[in-house]
């Protein structure tokens, strides 16, 4: 019956309303912003290959992160709020790598290759917690996250790490704030096979890494066990009734998005070409689960697609807000409110709309 | 109809009908004070519904009203709403029970109701503030229980009382409220034991001997029998008779309460008929902790090849033995497929000895409602059976074979007969039929030797039910495929299986032959002959 009606209306109106229910409210929204604030960049006669070329970078650097929200997604989980715990693990493998003062592609896949374990660990035992408290996996999770960050607040004071560079350096105990990787493996990615084009640089390196890591994701959609995190994730009973082990498969998705989350953190720092530590990671689960919601998912059902463009949404307007608005506005930085404002309220929009079954 | 005068309550001529199907049609009944009379009837004969018009719940206003007038001690009255209703003196118990689990006996019966006695602060902020008067409480709760001689301390919390006690509990707070003076108990034994069962059979009497007008509501004749005045009996909603206690017989009930014309069309020969020397399945001592449908200690052997109906009156566990069998309730005892035991509580070891079920709860637990209808096909025959997966080294990393099911769910789509815009639609799209021959097509992909269908029928339209009837003789005859089917409706088991086993109280009460008489199975599913157990 639907389907007559749609027929009787306009094709015009027909495919604007398809197109507007394919893409969300909000994700229009945010889309045109974003178009608005490259027009205002062309008009201000700004470079707009700098804002691109940044926005690219972004783009890789966080596209990791927000693709480790969507296992917790496909189970059941819900949002990964908890994603510290993972980012925690990527940066103990981070910080062992330099400490080895391993360089290049060496030092971040060795940082990938020590984070992978502690994120599974990790990740288990993040599972247990979360079974324990199901329903309330996005709350607790949360908590999660802030508890892990200041208990290793401690461990990076009493990490035992000599190497000068790393540490403090009056006292010669505790890990800085802020370490450089400019002599290890700042930037390996973005600089690997990256050209320019039109004075737009494109980080190939990153930019393929995290295309492979979304094929590599969407193909795990497409296996036996991907399927069944989905099922568990969709309806628990069908699941169970279909023979499936719906707690072993919670877990998994808990362990994968927490491997996920280590391997992110890795690809942000070395683009960055800092490594972070202390409270850093405390809200790093925001502009990730933002970034998911921005691209479409809900808490029933989120895909690569999703990620993806969520990624370029959320990323593209954060890097290009700084610059035109400070142009436009001579000085202001709403760039900050503006990310604020945008990722909680993709947040609260997202979760009032959840729970509609 | 000429109002009659000194009945409590008199409803005339009710009819009402959700979303074009007719559940009560032109439904008269009346009730004097003092009496008890009895409402019974099979599941769907629109016993609830009438109750819900006579206590005025907005389901009923919601699905636009009904038709018919009811009459209180002479005045036609319009009840809008529950509250509306015991302000008249209608009280209910119910078949659940409504009670505070942290309160004591007495805070139950007295609930927003409570005596007060003012004190400083009410005098100031109004009565809301009044001081409960405990003693009264306590004397009135006491009066109310001494009323239908039980002896449950009144200062007891209710979470620790016994089962039957709650009820007891409910009744007292109903006969506390001094206005009352119709009271209808709704299946109120179901969850007794007989020692239980008993006094409130004499509660019962006692109370009409004090002139309130009782409506019982029940499957079970023999209790019927004991304490009614008058009987009226409902079917496909209508009352097919009513009947005073003296002209009244368990077997006429029986007959009344289930008869309906079964046409049995017939059945296509098989082969080989399937005979007690071949069993597939073993169940011994089965007991299921399903809420609401338990089953306790239930055996049976099911033939090889047959179609075995399970049939019995909702809540006695009927629906609880494919559940447990299948491992998605807890359950113990012993099942064994071809001679091999299962483990239980595991659906896994149950879907790979060779047996699918369909569950009765199509929206909750048998389909995928956002997923594509190839998927929710195929997905448990790849999960269990591998197959339609690629080869890969990592088994559970191997991928779906997307041709592989496009193929196989255009050809279910073909041979059931789905009607859909293709194999990609969202289930949630389609048709309660169109649902259902999706489970069926879910369950048939994994080639089980015996498939366990629940409820098959429920909620789809009069058409399709056929179809899926036919479906199911069309699977057991042509690949040989035992089927155990569970229904609520007697007459579709009636057509189809070769045996019907009717549940009681959640063990078997007998096995008959579908051609066996209306009164047989009345009496079966009404518990009569069969032995009650006391539950602990």
């Amino acid at each position: 019956m639907a389907d007559t009606e749609e027929k009787s209306t306009s094709r015009i109106t027909g495919f604007f309303s398809a197109a507007y229910k394919d893409f969300g409210l909000p994700r229009l929204i945010i889309t045109g912003f974003v178009l608005f604030l490259f027009i205002l960049a062309t008009i201000m006669k700004m470079d707009l290959t700098i804002l691109i070329s940044d926005s690219l970078v972004r783009i890789g650097m966080n596209g990791v992160l927000v693709l480790s929200m969507l296992p917790t997604l496909a189970c059941g989980v819900g949002l990964n709020f908890g994603l510290p715990v993972g980012v925690i693990a990527g940066l103990i493998g981070a910080v062992m790598s330099m400490n080895w003062n391993l360089q290049g592609f060496a030092g971040f896949f060795a940082a990938i290759a020590i984070a992978l374990p502690v994120a599974m660990v990790a990740g288990y035992i993040y599972a247990l917690v979360l079974e324990r408290v199901q329903g309330q996996e996005m709350m607790v999770g949360t908590y999660v996250g802030f508890s892990i960050v200041s208990a290793m607040c401690m461990f990076w004071l009493l990490a035992p790490i000599k190497n000068p560079a790393m540490i403090f350096a009056i006292g010669g105990q505790g890990l800085r704030y802020t370490l450089t990787l400019d002599k290890t493996f700042a930037k390996v990615l973005n600089d690997f096979l990256a050209f320019s084009v039109f004075g737009v640089t494109i980080p190939t390196g990153l930019l393929l890494f995290f295309g492979l890591l979304c094929v590599l994701m969407s193909l795990f959609y497409r296996s036996k066990a991907g399927l069944a995190m989905r099922t568990v994730g969709s309806n628990p009973m069908f699941a169970k009734s279909s023979g499936m082990n719906v707690r072993y498969m919670k877990m998994w998705g808990v362990i994968l998005s927490t491997v996920l989350a280590a391997v992110g953190i890795i690809v942000y720092s070395q683009s960055y070409g800092f490594v972070q530590l202390y409270t850093a990671p405390l809200y790093a689960a925001f502009p990730a689960v933002a970034s998911v919601l921005i691209g479409g998912a809900t808490l029933e059902r989120a895909t690569v697609g999703n990620a993806i463009i969520g990624t370029i949404l959320f990323h593209t307007l954060l890097t290009i807000a700084l610059p035109v608005t400070q142009t436009a506005l001579r000085g202001a930085d709403i760039s900050e409110i503006a990310r604020m404002i945008i990722s909680n309220g993709m947040i609260l929009y997202a979760l009032t709309r959840a729970e509609r079954r | 109809m000429a109002i009659t005068e000194g009945n409590v309550l008199e409803l005339e001529g009710i009819s009402k009908s959700f979303f074009g199907t007719q559940v009560l049609k032109d439904v008269n009944l009346s009730v004097r004070p003092g009496e008890i009379h009895a409402l019974v009837g099979e599941n769907g004969a629109g016993k609830t519904t009438l109750m819900n018009i006579l206590f005025g719940m907005q389901v009923i206003f919601d699905t636009g009203g009904f038709e018919g007038r009811i009459i209180l001690d002479g005045v036609p009255t319009d009840i809008s709403s529950p509250r509306e209703a015991m302000t008249y003196g209608i009280g209910m118990v119910h078949q659940e029970f409504m009670l505070i689990p942290g309160f004591t006996v007495a805070e139950n019966i007295k609930l927003n109701r409570e005596p007060t006695l003012p004190n400083l602060a009410s005098k100031i902020f109004g009565r809301r503030l009044e001081t409960v008067d405990e003693e009264a409480m306590r004397a009135d709760s006491r009066a109310a229980l001494d009323k239908l001689a039980i002896s449950i301390d009144e200062l007891a919390l209710v979470a620790g009382l016994p089962v039957g006690h709650m009820q007891f509990v409910e009744i007292a707070r109903e006969i506390d409220k001094r206005s009352v003076k119709l009271l209808v108990f709704d299946e109120p034994t179901a969850v007794l034991t007989e020692s239980e069962a008993q006094m409130l059979l004499d509660a019962m009497k006692r109370l009409a001997s004090e002139g309130i007008a009782i409506l019982f509501i029940t499957h079970r004749l023999d209790e019927v029998m004991e304490v009614a005045d008058n009987i009226t009996i409902l079917r496909d909603g209508e009352v097919v008779a009513m009947m005073s206690k003296a002209e009244a017989e368990v077997e006429k009930i029986a007959e009344l309460m289930v008869g309906r014309k079964v046409e049995r069309i017939e059945l296509p020969e098989r082969a080989k008929e399937p005979s007690d020397r071949d069993i597939v399945l073993r169940i011994e001592n089965l007991s299921v902790n399903m809420p609401g449908e338990r089953v306790r200690n239930f055996s049976l052997n099911v033939r090889r090849g047959e179609i075995l109906g399970i049939g019995g009156l909702a809540g006695h566990g009927k629906v609880g033995i494919a559940n447990g069998v299948m491992g998605l309730y807890p359950s113990t005892g012993k099942v064994y497929a071809n001679e091999k035991e299962l483990r239980l509580n595991d659906p896994k070891s149950a879907l790979e000895a060779g047996m699918a079920f369909v569950s009765e709860d199509r929206r909750g637990v048998g389909l995928l409602l956002d997923e594509s209808i190839e998927m929710n096909i195929a997905l448990t025959a790849m999960q269990v059976q591998e197959k339609f997966l690629r080869p890969g080294a990592i088994p559970s990393l191997r991928l779906a074979d997307e041709a592989a099911i496009r193929e196989h769910a255009l050809q279910v789509i073909k041979d059931l007969d789905i009607r859909c815009n293709g194999p990609e639609q969202l289930v949630r799209r389609l048709s309660g039929g169109n649902q259902q021959k999706i489970c069926l097509g879910r369950a048939f992909t994994m080639q089980p030797e015996v498939m366990w269908v629940s409820e098959p029928t429920r909620g789809i339209d009069v058409g399709a039910k056929q179809l899926v009837l036919d479906l199911l003789v069309d699977f057991n005859r042509k690949h040989g495929m035992t089927i155990i089917m569970t229904s609520s409706e007697l007459g579709e088991l009636r057509k189809v299986c070769d045996r019907i086993v009717i549940v009681y109280r959640g063990q078997i009460a007998g096995v008959l032959p579908p051609d066996a008489s209306d009164v047989d199975f009345g009496l079966m599913m009404a518990g009569k002959g069969a032995a009650r157990r006391e539950v602990g």
